[in-house]
């Protein structure tokens, strides 16, 4: 790391991790993203994307290697400040959301960092307000459609102001306009976001900047039209645009 | 898609006096009128006629309609299919009603199941028809029910719409594949469902916890408004269970 300058938003630096039974998800990752970048995240299926996350806010903690946060490592000690500093909206909103309505679910991260009253509705209006969901406030979650549920998941991370929004697979599930409005309300937000996706063109849109993984280890690095026009990278870690999407159109647009 | 605009089973939209009163004084209100329901003699029918008027009264201020009610009560059938055997199979005096012969222990048995199984049930069809569950649930917060019961029958609340679905999904999906499981030896594939079901939900627990943790959770859910009753809002709901309990002394005093 340089002396000048505030520290990146995420570094990991030669991460390895290998599950209790065995099995190595993570051989020796390093990145890093500078506040304020959009990158994605991309790979197949068991590439250790969503190991790979898991690092970066605690729950799984490195067997070599080191994960930073704005300057903050990530270790057992401070794990509370990890947490609100990593803001990762999981893949199912309905394992996200388990509150009985919507505002309480969205206050119970800024709660457990003890916000109450005023402060606290404040934060909660702000984040449903940044999600376009403030007149959901009070309804359960299970009577909202799959989009209006993942905007929210947005949200309750929104709500704890971190340093870096991580998101697991955004689009999954989501029809074209829900999708379409997340991708509108991802782009409005100030905020450093690193998003875990296999869907290329939401990439694209999304992300000046990608990063592939395959196999545990990150493969390329890279303006994410570089990367998607290189058809051989693409074939070799197992991801391909979809059909009619034309790679020449994209060295056009680099 | 699912999910989307359904109706609540139990509560009744509205804005009268009993939907805007705190779920605490309701609670505790409902279950000290059950109480002197129960408390009061079998033979007093007129402090029965009198409960029933309360309960109607009751259900006018807070609109929920009697067919509504009526409709709700159905749940309690199962219980007074008991009590109707009781005078059938009763020992001691018995009395002829068109031309059987019943026990009249059984009879003052099966009328006091009735009336205070009714009654009962009509309290708490009223007090979830004017209070949304999760008002309910920090109703009973507030009482000093511990935390770990009320989280974890929100949890319910929350997750039981979201299993059902499941279930429903892999029903069609055996169904789809031409399982038409009619006698008993069919079971093995729904047993089987019942299995997944259980990994899947189990999965889905791990994820969710997961997914506080994330967000901060350390054991314990932070209480997030204060719902304190006044004084006022303690007196105004506890001024029927006050009638009834007066009632069934009442009742008790004028017994021969």
């Amino acid at each position: 790391m340089t002396a000048a300058g505030p520290p990146p938003a995420l570094e990991v630096d030669g991460v390895a991790y290998a599950y209790p039974d065995g099995h190595q998800a993570l051989y020796g990752v390093s990145l890093r993203i500078g506040r304020g970048e959009r990158v994605a995240l991309l790979g197949p299926n068991g590439a250790g994307k969503t190991t790979l996350v898991l690092q970066c806010n605690g729950v799984l903690l490195p067997g070599a290697g080191r994960v930073t946060v704005a300057g903050l490592p990530v270790a057992a000690e401070h794990l509370r400040e990890i947490r609100r500093r990593v803001g990762i909206v999981f893949q199912d909103p309905d394992d996200q959301l388990f509150m009985p309505t919507v505002a309480e679910d969205v206050a119970f991260g800024p709660a457990n960092l003890g916000l109450r009253g005023a402060d606290l509705e404040t934060r909660v209006k702000a984040a449903l307000a940044a999600v376009d969901m403030e007149e959901h406030a009070d309804r359960p979650p299970h009577h909202l459609s799959f989009g209006q549920r993942r905007r929210v998941a947005v949200a309750t991370v929104l709500a704890m102001e971190p340093e870096i929004l991580i998101l697991d697979e955004p689009s999954s599930n989501l029809d074209p306009a829900s999708r379409r409005e997340l991708a509108e309300i991802v782009l409005g937000l100030d905020i450093t976001t690193l998003m875990v996706t296999h869907d290329l063109p939401y990439a694209l849109q999304l992300c000046p900047r990608s990063l592939i993984m395959n196999g545990g280890t990150i493969t390329a690095d890279g303006p994410t039209a570089d990367l998607l026009a290189d058809a051989d990278l693409l074939a070799a870690n197992r991801l391909e645009l979809p059909f009619g999407f034309d790679p020449a159109a994209l060295r056009a647009r680099s | 898609m699912v999910g989307a605009g359904h109706t609540h089973a139990l509560y009744l939209p509205g804005t009268s006096p009993l939907h805007r009163a705190r779920p605490q004084c309701k609670i505790a209100a409902g279950l000290l009128f059950v109480l002197a329901v129960v408390a009061t003699p079998r033979e007093a029918f007129w402090a029965f006629g009198l409960y029933a008027l309360a309960l109607v009264g009751l259900a006018m201020v807070a609109q929920v309609p009697l067919a509504f009610l009526a409709r709700r009560l159905v749940i309690e059938l199962p219980f007074l299919l008991f009590a109707v055997f009781l005078p059938v199979v009763g020992h001691g005096e018995r009395v002829e009603v068109l031309g059987v012969s019943l026990a009249v222990g059984g009879l003052w048995a099966a009328w006091n199941i009735v009336v205070k199984g009714t009654l009962g049930v009509a309290t708490s069809v009223i007090l979830a028809a004017t209070t949304p569950t999760p008002e309910l649930l920090r109703g009973l917060e507030r009482l000093r029910l511990p935390t770990v019961l009320t989280t974890i029958a929100g949890f319910m609340v929350r997750y039981g719409e979201v299993i059902s679905d499941e279930v429903r999904r892999m029903r069609i999906a055996r169904v789809s594949r031409g399982h038409d499981p009619r006698w008993i030896w069919q079971a093995r594939a729904v047993a089987a469902s019942a299995g997944t079901l259980f990994i899947r939900s189990y999965e889905r627990g791990e994820r969710v916890y997961l997914a506080m943790v994330s967000r901060g959770y350390a054991g314990s859910m932070p209480v997030l408004e204060d719902m304190a009753a006044t004084r006022a809002q303690w007196l105004a709901a506890l001024a029927l269970p006050a009638a009834a309990a007066l009632v069934a002394a009442t009742a008790w005093g004028v017994r021969p």
